[in-house]
């Protein structure tokens, strides 16, 4: 395991960088910040920044790196309240829109409006990337949806401020043009609906980028922006005094209780879990690792063990931990299902601490009736509103998947360790059941399958579900917000809870199949 | 409070009024007190929040800041003294405190001056009276001619009788003023007619005497005590011979290397001097004494001396609760023999002054003060708290630190590890300066004399070296310490205590946060890349040199201090960060280091984005101050504008060099239009 996170780190810290050097040169040699060096000025001097999916984009357009996207996501406190960060990094690409990249942007926004988030844009992008255009444009979580996210949480009261530190082409032009406050950098930052090529070629007018929608332009005479900075640190500055400005008071609506570091090291997480996913490991030894004090108040010990429940607080807030020791039987969703509806009557959060193979199967669990039990907590886990936090510590496999609270859940943050798998079923299993098919297709034709066959058939369905349910296969795609260092888990739970918890209570409902 | 009842002539002291300020206001309070004796202060407006003023029973004010309409203005304080109904006047030193007129007036209004009786000031301020006087008490004095006869002929006849080199000196002269020293017959008359020049403007007499020059010559004062019944007593010498632009700075009591036999001699002399002009109360005989420890007899203070604490540490006694016991008619409270001298004292007097630009005098807040903690061995005699100003009207001493030990040597360490402890910050002060001159290797020998400073100017005023990159670590620590504590304390008022948020941690997903600090070193920028590690460490980057910084704040008195280890050495320094500067003080050394000051904080005006001035609204130009080329400091004006009948100045939004000048005066400008353009910093600088 200790091999793996460490590969985790170099692997990020390579993505830290951005584009390349010479891309880096370019961009400082213009008296531009670097859009890290951005977010860390922008964020209270040495706070944390819980950034999100490091990894999207990764291997994902065949030679073409995009590393983060293109485009750096996180939650930061600034002038002391939690904001959505979104900051396009120019030395990838431009800061062009991928595909990737719109929905990293997306997913972003996501968050803030299920948070309570106000949103900071940091704009330094040449807009859509044209030869993709035809992935980011036209459907509806495309590039357009940034602006209409703006307008909807404009609406619902999460401010919206741009700071224009580069180029703002096109559709861009209205990220700072929606937002309800915006910075604009004197001569580095420019606003127009089409640039001086576009403007050439449709009216013949030429003039140069600056008098086109420069900041002298956009605060003097447009008003399109509302504040002129001198640089990069001048304009971050702006925006925490707008920040400042939000008169807005984070209502925690939990009870607090001082926060205290558990009994026992993190990182023996390591050795607990180990990297073979095969050997299995008690989730409580995980939980004491993760909670204040080590001290986990469990809820039906004795029944359903394959499904740990129980209370606990992590830097005092309080959560409802549930995860997983084995296969779930009908006692364990049943378990689960009551354990969910204590904690949405509760208010208290929940994190699924997911390591799951799926449904125990057979007849005398269908004949149990575990498809309806089952059933039971899909629906308490849809149906909670209390925030809630997924980390895929694991296997997560089949039905397990929605059961503990999956990416189609809408969990509001999913991360996943880098030991973790995640696929319809195992690799091999699924191969075992491709292979049973083949050899009773070839019985019914009175052939065998032999041997060899059987194990050339498997061979590549168990290497692609080996590389598709890799966790950066699923963090490139923005299956979840993150890869992370097992011994981070404390925290980055508690900086997700203490985001989620900017969003006012909502009551749950529960629908008809819960009892 | 004092009474004498015993004795003819005797008065009761319940009230005093201190003519004064600052320091010596507050001392003469404190023996007040302690005596039971109310005070009241005079003030001038710009002391209406000073110490002396809070620290007195009753205060007045007198007038505005000037001196001569306040301090100095004897009607106005005969005034106070009749509305309080004070039954003395304390003058302390300076101001009226050797003024003969303000004496007499005392003496008209029945009210005691504490002081010498008028004739005796009188006597002792003219240099040439005093030395006649002295010289036929038999007081050994320097050879000179002191008589009426002012023609170049004469004096020079006598510069030749006394012997080259000679000191030319102004007869009302002081503080330096209208002195010269003539090294040979060839340059005497240039030297005369400068030294008249120059006492004609200062005092308005041009009479000189011509003394003997004694070359690298110690002053060595001697504290000498009179009463109204005939006696006086010697309270032993001080030496004050390490001066700068002629004015004392540290002083010690005894004089080094003086041996008893030396010691009664000078105190005898002194005795004798002041009984030759019936002396009463405290005053100073000084003498001028060669490297033979031959002393001549050089002038007398009729008041109580800056440096009379050293002679009170070495024999135990309180000089202005003498002072007010003689006045009160009593007899001085001890016998000649019934004198004890125990041990060493020195007195280092801190002023707001530049060492380092010819102890130019400053003034200014002081935004941060912290002493060495008083005790019965270390005095802080001051008149200003933290947060209190500097005054530019008024003398810049900010305080006197006073030590004692059983010995000289035990007593400069004591002053050294004092001064270490005296921190200063929002002005100029000559701290270090007396730090690196009470460690100078002849100083710690004793072997002191009027020209120690010029002498040893080289190894006084080192070159600045640039700050060790240890410390600017540690500089950079007590910042990122700093900022948590502001993390902390906000967190600590809000609802939500216990958020990893609000750490301030520095964490990151999956990656270090390295975060670019610039710091100034004087004028250089340090660059350092900071890393801030899991565990709270942080790995710091200067170059290509690595440093593993951690520690801590806390707080010990009123002070704050950073413990910091620096690759594994611990050190503790006191920490105040004002204004854009970080300072470190420790007994290693005292550090300052800037903190850039962001383009948008010094270039940043309401009107001045591009680069220039622009017209707040349309009108017509007025008057144009500058032309192309000029250089203007922020703020200053540039034009006038009338505009919607107003006048309007248009000031400099930045510091800079006019490029060009848009208007004439009378033409028309736009709101918004440019009236002036600077030159671009950046393309200057590259």
């Amino acid at each position: 395991m200790k091999a793996l996170v460490n590969e985790l780190k170099e692997q990020a810290e390579k993505i830290k960088l951005g584009g390349g050097e010479k891309a880096r040169k370019l961009h400082t040699s213009r008296g531009k910040l670097l859009p890290r060096e951005r977010i860390d000025r922008l964020i209270d001097p040495g706070s944390p920044f819980l950034e999100f999916s490091q990894f999207a984009g990764y291997q994902l357009y065949g030679k073409e790196e995009v590393p983060a996207g293109g485009i750096i996501t996180g939650i930061g406190r600034v002038s002391g309240v939690e904001c959505l960060i979104v900051a396009n990094d120019a030395t990838v690409k431009g800061g062009t829109y991928y595909p990737i990249t719109a929905k990293k942007h997306l997913r972003a926004q996501e968050i803030a409006m299920q948070n309570h988030l106000p949103c900071l844009y940091l704009v330094d992008s040449g807009g859509a990337n044209l030869p993709r255009q035809a992935e980011v444009f036209a459907d509806r979580d495309h590039f357009g949806r940034i602006f209409y996210n703006q307008a909807v949480m404009s609406s619902q009261g999460i401010p919206q401020i741009a700071v224009v530190m580069g180029s703002c082409t096109g559709g861009g032009a209205y990220v700072p043009a929606m937002a309800d406050e915006s910075i604009i950098v004197g001569k580095q930052g420019t606003i127009f609906l089409g640039g001086p090529p576009l403007v050439k070629a449709a009216t013949g007018e030429e003039v140069s980028a600056e008098d086109l929608g420069g900041a002298d332009l956009h605060c003097r005479k447009s008003g399109v922006t509302d504040h002129y900075a001198l640089d990069d640190s001048h304009a971050l500055h702006l925006a925490r005094k707008a920040v400042r400005n939000l008169n807005r008071q984070k209502k925690v609506d939990v009870t607090i209780e001082p926060s205290e570091e558990p009994l026992f090291p993190a990182d023996e997480i390591y050795g607990i879990v180990g990297h073979q996913l095969k050997r299995n490991f008690d989730v409580k030894e995980v939980i004491a690792r993760i909670v204040d004090g080590s001290k986990f108040d469990e809820f039906k010990a004795l029944y359903g063990d394959t499904l740990i429940t129980g209370f606990a607080r992590i830097f005092g807030y309080p959560v409802g931990i549930i995860g997983n020791n084995g296969v779930l039987f009908s006692e364990s969703a049943k378990k689960g299902t009551h354990f969910i509806q204590l904690c949405c009557q509760r208010n208290i959060p929940l994190v699924f601490l997911q390591n799951i193979t799926g449904f125990m199967v057979g007849r005398e669990y269908e004949a149990g009736g575990i498809a309806k039990d089952g059933a039971k907590m899909v629906t308490a886990v849809a149906c909670a509103s209390v925030p809630k936090i997924t980390v895929i510590i694991g296997g997560s496999y089949g039905a397990g998947n929605y059961g503990m609270c999956g990416r189609s859940y809408s969990p509001r943050f999913l991360y996943m360790w880098p030991n973790a798998r995640i696929s319809v079923m195992g690799g091999e299993q699924a191969a075992t059941v491709l292979a049973t098919i083949a050899k009773d297709q070839k019985a019914r034709e009175g052939k065998q399958l032999s041997e060899a066959d059987e194990a050339a058939l498997k061979e590549p369905i168990i290497r692609r579900f080996e590389e598709e349910g890799n966790p950066y296969y699923s963090s490139a795609r923005l299956w979840d917000d993150g890869i992370i260092d097992p011994a981070d888990t404390r925290l980055v739970l508690g900086l997700s809870i203490s985001a989620a918890l900017n969003a006012p209570t909502k009551k749950t409902s529960h629908c008809a199949l819960v009892f | 409070f004092v009474k004498c009842a015993s004795t003819t002539g005797s008065h009761i002291i319940k009230k005093i009024l201190i003519a004064n300020r600052g320091e010596i206001a507050c001392r003469v309070m404190r023996t007040a007190r302690k005596m039971g004796v109310k005070s009241v202060a005079v003030y001038s407006e710009a002391d209406r929040n000073s110490l002396h003023v809070a620290m007195a029973d009753e205060a007045y004010c007198i007038g505005p800041a000037p001196s001569q309409q306040s301090y100095l203005a004897m009607e106005k304080i005969m005034q106070v003294a009749r509305v309080s109904a004070a039954q003395a006047v304390h003058p302390g030193y300076g101001f009226l405190s050797e003024n003969t007129e303000f004496a007499e007036l005392c003496k008209q209004e029945g009210i005691i001056f504490i002081g010498p009786p008028s004739s005796a000031i009188r006597d002792m301020g003219i240099k040439s009276t005093s030395k006649a006087i002295m010289s036929a008490a038999g007081v050994p004095v320097v050879e000179g001619y002191h008589g009426e006869d002012q023609s170049d002929e004469c004096l020079k006849e006598h510069a030749k009788r006394i012997g080259y080199p000679v000191m030319i000196k102004a007869v009302r002269g002081g503080g330096g003023k209208g002195m010269r020293i003539a090294h040979s017959e060839k340059e005497f008359l240039d030297q005369l007619e400068s030294a008249r020049r120059e006492a004609k403007k200062s005092f308005n007499d041009d009479a000189m005497l011509i003394e003997k020059f004694v070359d690298n010559p110690r002053h060595v004062e001697v504290q000498v005590f009179g009463d109204q019944h005939g006696n006086a007593v010697y309270l032993f010498e001080r030496d004050c011979s390490v001066q700068r632009r002629h004015q004392k700075i540290i002083e010690e009591a005894p004089g080094p290397g003086i041996n008893p036999e030396v010691r009664k001699r000078l105190g005898e002399a002194a005795v004798k001097a002041a009984k030759a002009v019936n002396y009463v109360g405290a005053g100073t005989v000084e003498f001028i004494m060669d490297s033979q420890h031959n002393f001549y007899f050089m002038e007398m203070n009729t008041r109580l001396q800056v440096e009379h604490p050293v002679t009170e540490m070495i024999t135990g006694t309180d000089l202005v609760e003498w002072q007010l016991r003689v006045a009160a008619g009593e007899k001085i409270p001890l016998m000649q023999e019934e004198i004890p001298l125990r041990g060493h004292a020195f007195e280092a007097r801190i002023y707001a002054e530049d060492p380092d630009n010819n102890f130019m005098p400053g003034a200014g807040p002081l935004l941060h003060l912290s002493t060495p903690p008083p005790d019965s061995f270390t005095r802080i005699e001051t008149g200003v708290r933290q947060g209190d100003e500097v005054s530019v009207h008024y003398d810049p001493m900010i305080a006197k630190l006073v030590v004692w030990a059983e010995n000289r040597q035990a007593a400069l360490r004591k002053l050294q590890c004092s001064l270490h402890q005296y921190n200063i910050v929002g002005l100029n002060t000559n701290i270090d300066f007396l730090l690196s001159l009470s460690g100078h290797p002849q100083f710690e020998a004793g072997n002191v004399h009027t020209n120690f400073i010029p002498q040893h100017h080289d190894e006084l005023f080192p070159a600045k070296k640039a700050t060790p990159h240890e410390v600017v670590c540690q500089a950079a620590l007590g910042l990122i310490l700093k900022e948590k504590m502001v993390t902390d304390a906000f967190r600590d008022q809000s609802g939500d205590k216990f958020s990893p948020f609000a750490s301030s941690s520095g964490r990151r997903i999956n990656i270090l946060y390295t975060r670019k600090l610039s710091l100034l070193d004087g004028e250089n920028i340090v660059d350092i890349t900071v890393n801030y590690n899991q565990e709270g460490s942080y790995s710091m980057q200067i170059k290509d040199k690595m440093f593993l910084i951690s520690g801590d704040i806390f707080n010990e008195g009123d002070s704050v201090y950073l413990r910091s280890s620096v690759n594994g050495t611990v050190c503790k320094s006191k920490l105040v960060i004002l204004d854009n500067t970080i300072y470190l003080f420790s007994p290693e050394g005292n550090a300052q280091i800037g903190l850039p000051v962001p383009k948008y904080l010094s270039a940043m005006s309401s009107v001045g984005m591009q680069g220039g001035a622009v017209a707040p609204m349309t009108g017509t130009i007025e008057k144009v101050f500058v032309k192309a080329g000029d250089k203007v400091q922020i703020g200053d004006p540039l034009m006038v504008m009338i505009a919607m009948k107003m006048e309007h100045t248009i000031r400099a939004p930045k510091a800079g060099v006019i490029k060009k000048v848009n208007f004439q005066e009378g033409e028309q400008a736009n709101r918004h239009a440019s009236l002036v353009e600077f030159v671009d910093e950046g393309s200057e600088s590259k």
